[in-house]
This record gives structure tokens, sequence and C-alpha cells, in this order.
């Protein structure tokens, strides 16, 4: 088996509490960082040479990132976690929150140290709020072991981290409408600039990253960028959780290191379950585009592998469509659950994402017009590029690629009102 | 309006944020409110809103925004499964048609009786334990079958 930076515990009795994360080589980082008083360029510089990527989907650097944080301004700074994961298919942060709570905790305290920060929120899924409590009660355990608090194991370091929980929109996973969130709101994307590297929680300087990427430092600090990088491969470092969901034998989440070919992921995750053949899967999540069977089955798990499929890696949720599937029906449900959670602040996305449903609806139901592709592809294309934030994309993504590589059976849909396959 | 345990609940939730922050405890708040009444009335809103010295309107954006709120009465039990695609590509059983002949109510209607109310809900974050649900928002249920789910109905009374 190949080695884990996150998964550490997952294995072990007891894997969330805090003693079981210490006998793995928990907190070690932090203690070696409070002791020897590690500046905080030398950390950012090691997570640079890692070639950790954000791992909520967008991929960005998480060294540069956090570079940008303006560390000698003075005032509050924030460092806040996002495990909001509501984008269909992804579940990874779960499992994190779940067997490794400590991973984050850690993590989010040496972002703290490395950028002056004193406070930390970890917004969690409101439909996951077990674990929601769960990290409570981690973070109490990280507090009694003085690992959180006032003048951390004596260093003359504070800092301190509290749960803040979703209850129920999918926006919040976007970094700025989890801060407006936060701050008591509906979760309203803000325009960018200005970033939240400088202007973020309540105005200030303020890191957002993802919990898996959090859950990566420690390993990094501890072992080096180096061989963080080296158990992925070039300009893609590191292990990666991937989320796998459909029809095989093992659905679940699966540590490996990026740059695995996708043919053993499935493998890993059993294979296909008996009598369904894989027809398409979608790589990172449903806002993804979805890519043919044959087209996956040449692709390794990494950014840059997928990226030149013409899809993207997201966050690591491979959804797996069989050949039972009919894509039509499978479009409309995702064009759905875009209209649901758009926001309604921009137009084309507010308008734009219940018109796609709307005509995914009629096909799907018999009554598609000939006309109707073009209507779809010139609507999802006055939403993409067009929009506050990403939920526009993420909404005209899935209607582009699936008319891209699955037209026949829409075309079949409108001619015959009906599957190719006979489904219904 | 709310009773001395869930106000020192929300207390709680203040002391999380910068002290000029109190609107920041506005979704656990409405939250705690909600586990105590069953749902979110007007009067409801308008309470907690003025207890975190906010005004009643941003308070009632945030209840209507976030859609694990009840703006409206449900059951004793709101049962909300996912029914997003990865959820039904994954499931074993189509626990969310099962639940409607059974209970013989649709997405967003109550049983007579005021038992259940039966939600469709979107991604949960969970898709490898389909078919799913939760009872009342906190309490998720994964990997059902029709054996479970009639389990877990002559359970809750």
């Amino acid at each position: 088996m190949s080695e884990k930076v996150i998964f550490t515990t997952r294995e072990l009795p007891e894997p969330a509490a805090l003693a079981t994360y210490e006998r793995v080589g928990g907190y070690q980082a932090l203690r070696q960082i409070l002791a020897e008083k590690i500046p905080p360029e030398a950390i950012i510089a090691e997570i640079k040479t890692s070639a950790l990527r954000g791992r909520g989907g967008a991929g960005f650097p998480t060294g540069l990132k956090w570079s940008f944080i303006p560390r000698h301004l003075p005032g509050p700074k924030y460092i806040v976690c996002n495990s909001d994961e509501g984008e269909p298919g992804t579940f990874k942060d779960r499992d994190i929150l779940r067997y490794n709570p400590h991973s984050v905790i850690e993590g989010m305290i040496i972002a703290g140290y490395t950028l002056g920060a004193q406070t930390g929120y970890n917004y969690i899924h409101g439909e996951i709020f077990e674990l929601y409590e769960a990290f409570e009660r981690a973070l109490e355990e990280a507090r009694a072991a003085g690992y959180l608090g006032r003048n951390i194991l004596g260093s003359g370091f504070n800092f301190d981290i509290h749960a803040h929980h979703g209850y129920g929109a999918y926006i919040c996973g976007e970094e700025t409408a989890l801060l407006e969130s936060i701050e008591g709101k509906k979760g309203q994307p803000r325009f960018k600039p200005p970033f939240p590297a400088s202007f973020g929680l309540y105005g200030r300087p303020t890191v957002i990253n993802n919990t898996e990427t959090f859950a990566c430092i420690p390993y990094i600090v501890r072992n080096g960028g180096l061989k963080f990088l080296e158990l992925g491969k070039p300009n893609n470092g590191g292990t990666k959780i991937f989320s796998v969901s459909g029809k095989v034998n093992r659905p679940g989440n699966y540590e490996i290191p990026l740059g695995t070919p996708f043919a053993e992921l499935l493998e890993m995750a059993g294979g296909m379950r008996e009598g369904y053949r894989l027809k398409a899967v979608i790589p990172g999540g449903s806002s993804t585009p979805v890519l043919p069977a044959e087209v996956m089955m040449q692709c390794t798990m990494d950014y840059d592998s997928i990226a030149k499929a013409g899809s993207m890696l997201g966050a690591g949720s491979v959804i797996l469509i069989d050949h039972t599937v009919c894509m039509v029906r499978a479009l409309e449900r995702l064009a759905y659950f875009y209209f649901e959670e758009s926001c309604g602040q921009c137009t084309p996305c507010r308008e734009g994402t219940g018109w796609l449903y709307r005509v995914i609806h009629r096909i799907e139901h018999g009554k598609g017009r000939p006309e109707d592709l073009d209507l779809l592809e010139s609507v999802s294309r006055n939403i993409g590029g067009r929009t506050i934030c990403g939920l526009g994309d993420a909404a005209a993504t899935p209607v582009q690629s699936f008319l891209k590589h699955f037209r026949h059976e829409f075309e079949h849909h409108i001619e015959h009102g009906r599957c190719l396959d006979g489904c219904h | 309006m709310l009773s001395a345990e869930s106000l020192a609940r929300i207390d709680r939730e203040i002391a999380k944020y910068p002290a000029d922050q109190k609107q920041s405890a506005i979704m656990a708040a409405l939250r705690i409110a909600q586990e105590e009444k069953g749902w979110l009335a007007e009067e409801t809103i308008r309470f907690v809103a003025e207890y975190l010295g906010m005004p009643p309107i941003a308070a009632y954006e945030v209840a209507t925004f976030y859609n694990m709120y009840n703006t409206r009465p449900v059951g004793r039990y709101k049962l909300t499964v996912c029914t997003n695609l990865p959820c039904q590509l994954t499931q074993r059983h189509d626990i969310g048609a099962y639940l409607q002949q059974k209970l013989g109510i649709g997405w967003g209607e109550t049983t007579e009786d005021g038992r259940f109310t039966l939600v469709e809900g979107e991604c949960m974050g969970s898709c490898d334990g389909a078919p799913l649900l939760l009872v009342n928002n906190h309490r998720m249920l994964t990997q059902l079958t029709p054996e479970a789910v009639d389990k877990l109905l002559s359970e809750l009374e």
C-alpha cells in the first residue's frame, strides 16, 4: 500500500482521537516550528517546493496563496477552513473530519503561525452535523492538550479555532460566499478583486483553504516539501483523496499518489458491479466536464493529465456513469441542482440555470424541439464567464460536455421522445 | 420566547466571534431556535434577530436562504432524502420512491397524523452511503434498504 498523508489513522482504533494522531507523528510539526522558531518564509518555501495545490477544486498553488497574505499588517487576520463540501460526488472532507480531524487542526494552527493570525474558523457542511459536533470535541481536546489557545506550548503564540456550520446552501462552498455566511448573512459571493488575502473575513486579510489542503500541511512541514512532491509527480505533488461513486463494488474514498492510473483507482473501488459497463466518468465533481470511458481509461489521476483530456481534477470526485444511465436524465438532475442552488445574485445564472433545466426537462419528457440543442449551447455560453462566481460556469459546463460527447442521446430523445436504450 | 437553555447555547455561539460581530452567530442561533420550536415562525426569527442586535429582515434573509431551516411547520420527523445524481447512480434501492409510496405523500408534504414530512434534498456530501436520508437535519442514515426504512419509521413515534 502506498504512503498516506491524511488517512494515517483510519485503520487504527479510535482514529479521530488526539492520542491516536500523536502516535502517528501528529503535532510534531507544530512542536518543531515553535521550538525552533522556524521563520514563516521557510514554511511557505517548503509548501511551494511541495507543489501542493488547493484540494477544494480550483487547484491553486497553496504556497503562492499563503505568500499573498500581508503578514506584517497590524490588526486581526483569519485562517478559514472550507469544509462546506456539497458538490455532487464529493465526500472526502467528511472522512478527513471523521477519521483525522487533528490533521486539519494542526494544519490550521501552522497557517496561523505562518501568516500571523490568531483566529481560525472551520466552516462545516450542515448536512454532516454529527461531524460538526465531533469537530468541536476535537477542538476541546486540542485546547486541553495546550495546542490551541493562549501561549501554545509555552511559545507565546496565541491561536484558537472555532467551528461554524452551514445549513444547506451549496454556494457557501464558494470562498467569498462562505465568508459572507460566517458574517451571518445569506451566502452571496463577493466580486473579486479584492481577494480574501487582502479583504476577507470582516474585511481583514484571510486565507481560505480546503480541509484536505490543511490536512496536508503537517506532513509537508514534518518531512519537507520535496518528500511530499515525490509522492506524486512534478507540478502535482503528494497524494490525493478520490471519492468514487456510481455502480462500483466499493464506493468510497481512496487516498492515492497523484499520477496513479485511473484504471488502478477503478480496481481499488472493486471494479464495476456485475452487469454494468462503464460508459462515462465525471472526474472531479458535477461541475467538471464529463469524459467518455475510453478517454478516461487512458488518464492518470492528476491535474495535468485530466486537464489534457479536456476535463478537470476538481475536488477528485469521480462519478462513474454506467451503460444503463440515460445521459439526458442524468443531465436533467444536475441542471436541476444548479437551478436550485443558484444564489440569485447574477441574472445570467439566476435565469439561465432555470432555463437550462426547463429545456432539458422537456427533452427528457419527450417534448424536445429540434432547435433545443442549439438553444442549450447558446444559453450555457451566455452564463459562462458572465457571473460573479463560478457557479454559473459550473452549471454551464455539464451541459456543454454532455452535448459534446453524448449528443446522439439527446438527438434520439428529441426525435423519438424516448431513450436510446429504451429505459423509458 | 426561547428557553434559558437555548439562550445559553446561543451565548456559547456568540462567544466564538469578535465582540462586535454577534451577527455571525445567526446561523447557529436560528438552528438552536428551530431545535426547540420545530420550525421558525416570523416571531421566532424576530426574537433571535433582536437577541443578536441585528435587523429582523437580515435574520429572515438567512432563514429563507439556507434550505435546512423550516420556515413553515413540518411533521415531528422531517426526512430529507438526497436524490442527486451520484446518489441515484450509487444506490441499490430507490428509497425516495419507497417512502412516498409507504407514507402516501409526495415531496414537500406531511402525513395527516403530523408525524412525517418528506423532503427532496441536495448533495449531502456522502454519496458513497447512498441511499441516505437525514432525520430532522442532524441524524444521517446511510446504505438504506426498504427493511431499514420500515424499521426506522416504526421507531419514530
